[in-house]
């Protein structure tokens, strides 16, 4: 990396992706009850599951991107939680009813099976968008003094995201769109966002391959 | 002067409704729910700050007796199906329905599905609500209760969803997969019957949904009531002149309720008086609560 200054991804970036990740979390978490419903119900239990697991998954998520962000912070990995969310938020798409069709069989009580269904469905995804909190913090951060500042910026804006993506998701979107191409477009968002941040990097000579050829 | 009349006229107006004195009030995992009793008269009472109508009425005096238009007409089924064996109701408010049911048919067997623990025991505790032998309340989601029960292979000749009356709208019990999961375990013979909404956008988005899956039903509206009833059944509805000859036959036994029967053939129509061009309801787009207004 050239000089101590710069860091990997312009701050604008890093605060503009932060903001998608919070949005599709509560965007897929808004519509995981309407998801569940036709299998367990609309009772405050299968509420209750959901926000359960997004909750755990996140915590986690936090955990392991904050160590990670220890090992040389770059672009290429910051992007590929992006790349990874979305491809694993795909069988929420794709193999719903195939999920939860057999934990509907096999768990008689809809409270258990809608925490198994959260469990399965949803916690891959909302760990990997977890992660990217603490991971952008670190490459926002240039020096001890500004990382609260930092940190208070990105979880700022990743919760604008979240509130935007809640309110935008149960007023309007669900009027408008089916469930599922609601999912296509967070997924969507969730890949031009990897984009975004693999060109920035690209453009400020950071990504993780240049940095670790320039080291050897 | 008459401004001033104007002005106590309108107050008076918004006295009346709380004339009442509340008896029981609790605030549910889904609703708020107070039970006011007036002279005989003794109401559950849903959501209660926003003004919505009573849910149940019974008079203490004649409790046999059913209170409100939309209680009477969940029995137009009964012109179509007049012998039920097994009954379910989905959504119990005050019981009336399904005591109703029990008292007219002892032999059958009935399963109320009620998805709040509070409601079935203020049933219980302040509007006679009894189980029987024949009769068992389930504490479930209706459409969890229905998709086992189709598992189960389980069926039924009377399917009355009344799950509706709510301030909040169970929206998965409106799509066309979930009347879907209803025809599963309807009886050949047997009816459905769900009190739906007579207003609002949702009125054309919930009929073009039924017709979908039932191809046509009976539209049944009063005068005097703000429901609609929808009733139908698996296969081709029965011409109206064998709904009057079933109306004569079965009046008599409606009395003692205030059923008036014989009123309801001429009141149930096939005719559509809705936009056809609404969207379907699905478990992919059912935005119930946002089309009410």
């Amino acid at each position: 990396m050239k000089g101590g200054s710069s860091s990997p991804l312009p701050r604008p970036v890093v605060a503009s992706v932060a903001f998608v990740s919070g949005f599709c979390i509560m965007t897929v978490e808004m519509l995981g009850a309407r998801i569940m419903a036709p299998y367990f119900g609309g009772s405050v239990s299968v509420w209750g599951s959901i926000i359960t697991v997004f909750m755990l998954a996140l915590a986690v998520g936090y955990l392991l991107g904050g160590r990670l962000s220890m090992r040389n912070p770059n672009a290429l990995v910051f992007a590929s939680f992006y790349v990874s969310a979305a491809l694993f938020s795909l069988p929420i798409i794709l193999f719903a009813d195939a999920i939860m069709r057999p934990i509907f069989l096999a768990v008689e009580d809809a409270r258990y099976g809608s925490l198994l269904a959260s469990i399965v469905m949803f916690s891959v995804p909302t760990t990997l968008l977890g992660m990217i909190s603490p991971y952008s913090v670190r490459l926002l951060v240039e020096s001890q003094e500004h990382s609260g500042q930092m940190a208070g910026l990105l979880f700022f804006v990743s919760t604008i995201g979240s509130a935007a993506g809640t309110l935008g998701t149960s007023f309007y979107f669900v009027l408008w769109f089916e469930v599922n191409r609601i999912l296509w477009g967070a997924v969507t968002a969730l890949l031009i966002a990897a984009a975004i941040i693999l060109l920035a990097g690209y453009m400020r000579g950071s990504l993780s391959l240049r940095v670790s050829s320039h080291e050897t | 002067m008459r401004p001033r009349l104007v002005i106590s006229l309108f107050l008076l107006a918004l006295a009346a409704p709380a004339a009442g004195e509340v008896i029981h009030q609790e605030r549910s995992l889904y609703r708020d729910i107070t039970v006011e009793q007036n002279g005989p008269r003794r109401c559950l009472i849903f959501n209660v700050h926003r003004g919505d109508r009573n849910q149940t009425c019974i008079d203490l005096n004649e409790p046999e007796r059913l209170v409100f238009n939309y209680t009477r007409m969940s029995f137009a089924g009964l012109l179509l199906t007049p012998e039920p064996e097994s009954i379910l109701v989905a959504g119990l408010g005050g019981g009336s329905i399904p005591m109703t049911f029990g008292d007219l048919f002892p032999d059958a067997l009935i399963d109320v599905v009620e998805i709040d623990p509070a409601v079935v025991s203020v049933a219980r505790e302040f509007f006679l609500f009894e189980e029987t032998a024949n009769m068992h309340v389930h504490v479930n989601d209706a459409r969890v209760f229905i998709k086992r029960a189709v598992l189960e292979g389980r069926k039924y000749d009377y399917i009355m969803l009344d799950a509706f009356t709510g301030d909040y709208i169970p929206e998965h019990l409106l799509t066309r997969e979930f009347l879907e999961e209803v025809k599963q375990i309807l009886n050949p013979d047997g009816v459905l019957v769900a009190n739906t909404f007579s207003t609002s956008r949702l009125y054309d988005h919930e009929s073009v949904t039924y017709q979908r899956v039932w191809n046509e039903f009976y539209n049944f509206k009063l005068p005097t009531s703000g429901n609609r009833i929808i009733i139908t059944r698996d296969g081709a509805l029965p011409p109206r002149g064998e709904l009057v000859g079933a109306a004569q036959r079965l009046a008599e036994s409606m009395e003692k309720y205030s059923i008036p029967l014989l009123e309801y053939p001429a009141r149930m129509s096939t005719r559509v008086d809705w936009d056809m061009s609404r969207r379907v309801l699905t478990d992919q787009y059912s935005p119930g609560n946002l089309l009410r207004d």
